[in-house]
């Protein structure tokens, strides 16, 4: 056939490519560190003592060390999960009862690819085939909830530690959120045509038939697509750290901001939840705010309100979840986040 | 030949109908392009990751943006 000539490729052109793009991005992430130096300590002459000196070198050296963390992890990220598709998360929650069922739901959210763009299209496919309403919800909660390329920046900035208890935490608010909306009967507050919604058509399988160089071209537009839509976010994160790292005395936010303040991770939820962005784009600010002296509890709890509940979303679920499910929504995810915040600084404290 | 494009208007879906537009264009066809924003009708189709691509009410891709070849293609095939 003409087609499988036209896209076939020379396998080791492909994989030389891979291979030499990923040399490239170790070289840069080595000598990110040296270049600043020399740049800013060398060239400009500046004291690394002085607050103009550490605050420019801080900027660039994390600019450099975030943006190659995102375009690495964003597309390792999306060629793996182009081999996860909704379907088969859908088919596999099928038959589940809550639950069970909930836990399952807010490991598959994690892995499967899903953008909340897409989470009444979502929801609509996963109560019309028998998912029952508080699966579904562990589901839509915990895929922005705990997400892959959070996780794999934490890893890079904070070790494995704080990454463990991200991921615990988000399941654990993804699973008992969606299992108490359950026992609330949250079906009676779902729009009627939910229920009556008669799939057409064949299942199409997002994943099927896909060809490495396909999951590549994902990858590669994938990490395009949401650096566009991030970069902003990532140059005020790191430039709130350079100007803290340079100039606001390290004891500054320990005093207004401690792990000792009873009203610290309550006031960073209120804060978090207007705003909104994916997680890439709120971590350069959380790294900022950590390197401040804030305690890694409130901004856990400050990251996750700023990812799982957003303005946009809600907007759109409204379509399908009356407002009193709405609301629910909000505050059972949100009081699961304020207790991960108090029983983190509480832990690590 | 009806085409249809499926999403509520993220960014994918603009990437989509985009090449849609272009893969049309190279092909010389005579079609509409249309856009199916509304949700309820979106998952009607049974897609539960945007956007789609509908060729003569057969979703023929979900849930990614397939480059102007591959519409060519799964155009020309229909």
């Amino acid at each position: 056939m003409t087609t499988q000539v036209q896209s076939a490729r020379p396998t080791w052109s492909r994989w030389a490519g891979l291979a030499a793009a990923a040399l490239a991005w170790l070289a840069l992430y080595r000598v990110n560190a040296p270049f600043w130096d020399w740049l800013i300590y060398g060239v400009f002459g500046l004291s690394p003592d002085s607050a103009l000196g550490s605050s420019l070198h801080f900027f660039g050296y994390d600019l450099v060390k975030i943006g190659l963390l995102l375009v690495g992890i964003i597309f390792v990220v999306t060629v793996l999960r182009s081999f996860m598709s909704i379907e088969r998360t859908r088919a596999l929650l099928g038959g589940k009862r809550e639950g069970a069922g909930n836990v399952m739901a807010a490991g598959l959210g994690v892995i499967t690819p899903f953008c909340s763009c897409s989470a009444v299209p979502a929801f609509i496919g996963f109560v019309a085939a028998g998912v029952p309403i508080g699966v579904t919800m562990s589901f839509l909660i915990a895929s922005p909830l705990v997400n892959e390329i959070a996780i794999g920046l934490l890893l890079g900035m904070f070790g494995i530690g704080p990454t463990l208890l991200y991921v615990a935490a988000g399941l654990t608010i993804a699973t008992v959120a969606g299992w108490t909306l359950g026992r609330l009967h949250a079906e009676r507050w779902v729009e009627p045509f939910v229920f009556e919604t008669r799939l057409r058509g064949q299942v199409i399988d997002s994943s099927a038939g896909l060809t490495w160089d396909d999951r590549i071209t994902m990858g590669r537009e994938e990490v395009v697509t949401i650096l566009r839509k991030i970069w902003p976010y990532l140059l005020v994160g790191i430039g709130v750290g350079a100007v803290i790292h340079g100039w606001v005395p390290t004891d500054f936010f320990a005093t207004y901001a401690s792990a000792e303040n009873p009203l610290g991770v309550i006031v960073a939820v209120g804060m978090g939840i207007p705003l909104y962005s994916n997680a890439a784009g709120v971590m350069p600010l959380v790294q900022s705010l950590y390197g401040a002296g804030l305690p890694m509890g409130t901004l856990l709890a400050f990251m996750m309100s700023v990812v799982a509940l957003s303005l946009p979303e809600m907007i759109l679920l409204r379509r399908v979840l009356k407002p009193q499910l709405i609301a629910t929504f909000i505050a059972v995810v949100a009081t699961g986040i304020v207790a991960v915040g108090y029983s983190f600084n509480l832990l690590l404290a | 030949m009806e085409i249809k494009i499926l999403g509520p208007g993220c960014a994918n879906c603009h990437r989509l109908e985009e090449r849609t537009q272009e893969a049309v264009a190279a092909l010389g066809l005579d079609v509409t392009v249309e856009k199916v924003t509304d949700v309820a009708e979106i998952a009607s189709y049974g897609i539960m990751r945007t956007p789609g691509l509908v060729i003569d009410e057969h979703v023929v891709v979900a849930g990614r943006v397939p480059t102007t070849d591959e519409i060519g293609r799964l155009l020309s095939e229909q």
